[in-house]
């Protein structure tokens, strides 16, 4: 069996939690059932604090850009407004229209929501700190996180509306078209790392201050990078590729049938897709948890919450695109700048031509 | 392959959604994304102000009709001032005539401003909404100084306007010139080069000026297609002979021309203001109008540059003090007819954008 954790900060707390376990005399079975079963509950509450603060930290950029304040009213600068938001939509009712898909619409946001946990299973937070490290740790991630768009053609089919079935069939059109590019961008880090699993990508980039981060690996490096950024904010249907719940022509898109917790659930889903996205692009070009004196896990941590600040950027930015030019930019742009990329990633391998 | 049955599909834009600017409804058959066929459907503002008019004194008709165009109602003041002042033949002190000028110019700023952040909300770019609200706030704080209200003025009255401005009142306009003049590079540099603000504009909705004279779309969205027609220099009214000032018009007649063309308006509103304050002189600002306003029995038709088109008030009077019938032209009830015209076969997406750039409000199209 994969270890849960294979060194770092967490493994002597694990280590303890096993040998407790272990000396009340639990089988086997039953020690790592509830060594995973914890290590689970731990990444839940680590991710939803995540989102939460996630929210929360959009809103006070957004505001600052705008030149508000945003939520200042419960606590310091309205540090628990979404957790008090949380809560009212916990108390809210749950409104269902009579015409739905019973089994459709109810699965839809539980599956938004499983699908975007699963990913964190692979992803390192720190030198050591990772759920499993799977050895197609990249692949699998990619794997998962498309469910997402299932759950979205599941809420848009499953409310009965057509507003709702046109943004569920425009998230499913967009996700398949942007995942081509971003393999592609993928795929040029992969080439250098020679594998797929995410400690192997970072280990590849340590050394050398920061030139060995894929990012500054001239001149495929940046390119990956760039085209990788656009891409994932197109997987998070994110401004300027918001489409699929574009409120101002299809009100609100797939989720406008969804009210209280399942709501909630779509929007906190949308809120982890990001940081995963973010977290992505730090282990696979920004070198991950490398960096000098502080602790690994503050570094990936602090890189992450800059590519989901750019992501937020682009957000409070930029208009919104239309469908078709959506489509015109994945397939007449962005695929074949990422395969040349590819490509000639390929020959400097070849050539030797790299570092 | 087997040939898939496709099949057209009707979809309900409005009255409840948010891009319809009010209670809108717009009927879309679609084909898949495409727009086959656009019907507006009107009608669910519907107020009867004409109707209501009929029963009230004149003066009082004119706080009736700040509900004609909320947006602009120091205009709707205004026409229907101009209209009775016609009718009576009454001749409106020079003082008045400046503060009405500044006045409307800067209510037709602050309506461009509010369109300016909505047609940009409209279009997913949430940040200008915010933007023009911030410099929009000034302009009302003024009217709120001069008259205490900020979105239903009752201001300009017949012979004149409801009170003098305070002291306070030309420091504080001049600092939002000069503020709103300084920003106009912000609302430019956010979006003028904007490669998705471009992509999302140009070439969308494009009308000819032939269309645009044939469906009767006046304002802005008319004058984007190239025709200089500008009530203010064709039919001068007020004062407006004595300013200097550009008519800009545009060529394409597409959702870009017509944002371009609404900063340009602000842009030459600004100098209108600054000229008339510069020259406000002293004096009355009322005319000598009697307690009980009875105009001799007549007609009259008086139309306005407003910021969404031909402003028209059509005024008959039997010689009492109530006007016999009330007949209003708004410019928006127009553009919204040409809708169906730009908007076929484009994507739904394109539609919102039309929409939003000819500016239509529905109070002005259901009255």
């Amino acid at each position: 069996m994969t270890p849960i954790i294979a060194s770092g900060e967490l493994i002597v707390l694990f280590r303890w939690l096993h040998a407790q376990l272990a000396s009340v005399g639990l089988p086997d079975i039953w020690v790592t059932v509830i060594t995973y079963a914890v290590l689970g509950v731990f990444m839940f509450a680590l991710l939803a604090v995540i989102a939460l603060f996630l929210v929360w930290w959009e809103r006070k950029i957004s505001a600052h850009i705008q030149q508000r304040f945003g939520p200042m009213r419960v606590g310091w600068h309205g540090w628990y407004q979404t957790i008090m938001d949380a809560l009212k939509l916990l108390q809210k009712e749950d409104i269902r229209v009579d015409t739905r898909d019973k089994p459709v619409f109810f699965w839809a946001p539980v599956l938004c929501f499983v699908a975007a946990f699963l990913a964190y299973v692979s992803i390192p937070f720190g030198d050591g700190l990772i759920v499993s490290d799977l050895n197609i740790g990249i692949l699998y991630i990619i794997a998962v996180t498309t469910f997402t768009i299932i759950s979205l053609l599941m809420a848009g089919w499953g409310s009965n509306n057509k507003y709702a079935l046109l943004g569920g069939m425009r998230s499913a059109a967009q996700v398949v078209s942007y995942e081509v590019p971003m393999i592609a961008s993928i795929l040029t880090v992969i080439l250098f790392s020679g594998s797929l699993s995410m400690v192997k990508i970072v280990e590849s980039q340590t050394g050398h201050g920061i030139f060995n981060w894929f990012v500054f690996r001239v001149p495929f490096g940046p390119i990956a990078f760039l085209t990788y950024l656009i891409t994932a904010t197109a997987e998070t249907n994110r401004t300027p590729f918001d489409i699929p719940e574009a409120e101002q022509e299809l009100v609100a898109g797939y989720n406008v049938e969804y009210s209280g917790m399942k709501f909630a659930m779509f929007f906190l889903a949308e809120f982890v897709n990001m940081f995963t996205v973010s977290a992505i692009a730090t282990t696979l070009f920004l070198g991950g948890w490398n960096g000098p004196f502080l602790p690994s896990w503050i570094w990936f941590l602090g890189k992450t919450l800059f590519v989901v600040f750019i992501l937020m950027l682009f957000r409070w930015t930029y208009p919104r695109l239309r469908v078709d030019q959506l489509m015109e930019f994945s397939w007449k742009f962005l695929v074949p700048v990422t395969f040349a990329n590819l490509i000639l990633a390929g020959w400097m391998k070849y050539a030797k031509w790299h570092w | 392959m087997t040939q898939l049955r496709t099949e057209e599909f009707t979809v309900n834009m409005g009255p409840h959604h948010p891009s319809t600017h009010g209670v809108c409804r717009l009927l879309l058959t679609m084909d898949g994304e495409r727009v086959v066929h656009i019907e507006p459907y009107i009608g669910y503002l519907h107020r009867a102000l004409e109707k209501i008019c009929e029963n009230r004194t004149y003066p009082q008709c004119i706080p009736i009709l700040d509900r004609f165009e909320y947006v602009t109602a120091m205009s709707c003041n205004y026409v229907f001032a101009l209209a009775a002042e016609r009718l009576a033949s009454i001749q409106v002190p020079e003082r008045a005539e400046y503060l009405r000028v500044i006045m409307l110019e800067l209510n037709r700023m602050a309506s461009h401003l509010l369109w300016y952040g909505t047609t940009a909300l409209d279009l997913g770019a949430i940040t200008p909404f915010l933007y023009g609200f911030r410099e929009r706030e000034l302009i009302l704080d003024l009217f709120e100084m001069t008259c205490g209200q900020r979105l239903t003025y009752n201001y300009i009255r017949i012979g004149g306007v409801a009170r003098d401005i305070p002291p306070q009142f030309i420091p504080k306009c001049r600092e939002a010139v000069k503020t709103i003049t300084e920003k106009m590079s912000d609302y430019e540099g956010l979006l003028n080069e904007n490669p998705i603000w471009m992509a999302r504009n140009k070439k969308v909705g494009v009308m000819s000026p032939e269309l645009a004279i044939a469906y009767g779309v006046s304002g802005p969205p008319l004058r984007a297609s190239g025709v200089k027609y500008d009530i203010r220099r064709n039919d001068p009214y007020s004062i407006y002979d004595r300013f200097q000032f550009n008519i800009p018009t545009q060529r394409n007649g597409d959702c870009y021309d017509r944002y371009i063309q609404r900063l340009q308006e602000i842009k030459e509103s600004l100098k209108i203001v600054s000229q008339a304050l510069d020259g406000l002189p002293e004096g009355d600002i009322k005319a000598k109008v009697p307690g009980v306003f009875k105009p001799p029995a007549g007609e009259v038709y008086a139309r306005m540059e407003n910021s969404r088109g031909e402003l028209g008030v059509y005024l008959i009077s039997d010689g009492t003090n109530k006007p016999l019938r009330v007949k209003t032209r708004g410019g928006s009830y127009n553009n919204l007819q040409v809708l169906p015209e730009l908007g076929k076969g484009l994507l739904i997406a394109d539609v919102v954008a039309i929409m939003a750039s000819l500016d239509i409000i529905m109070p002005e199209v259901d009255r």
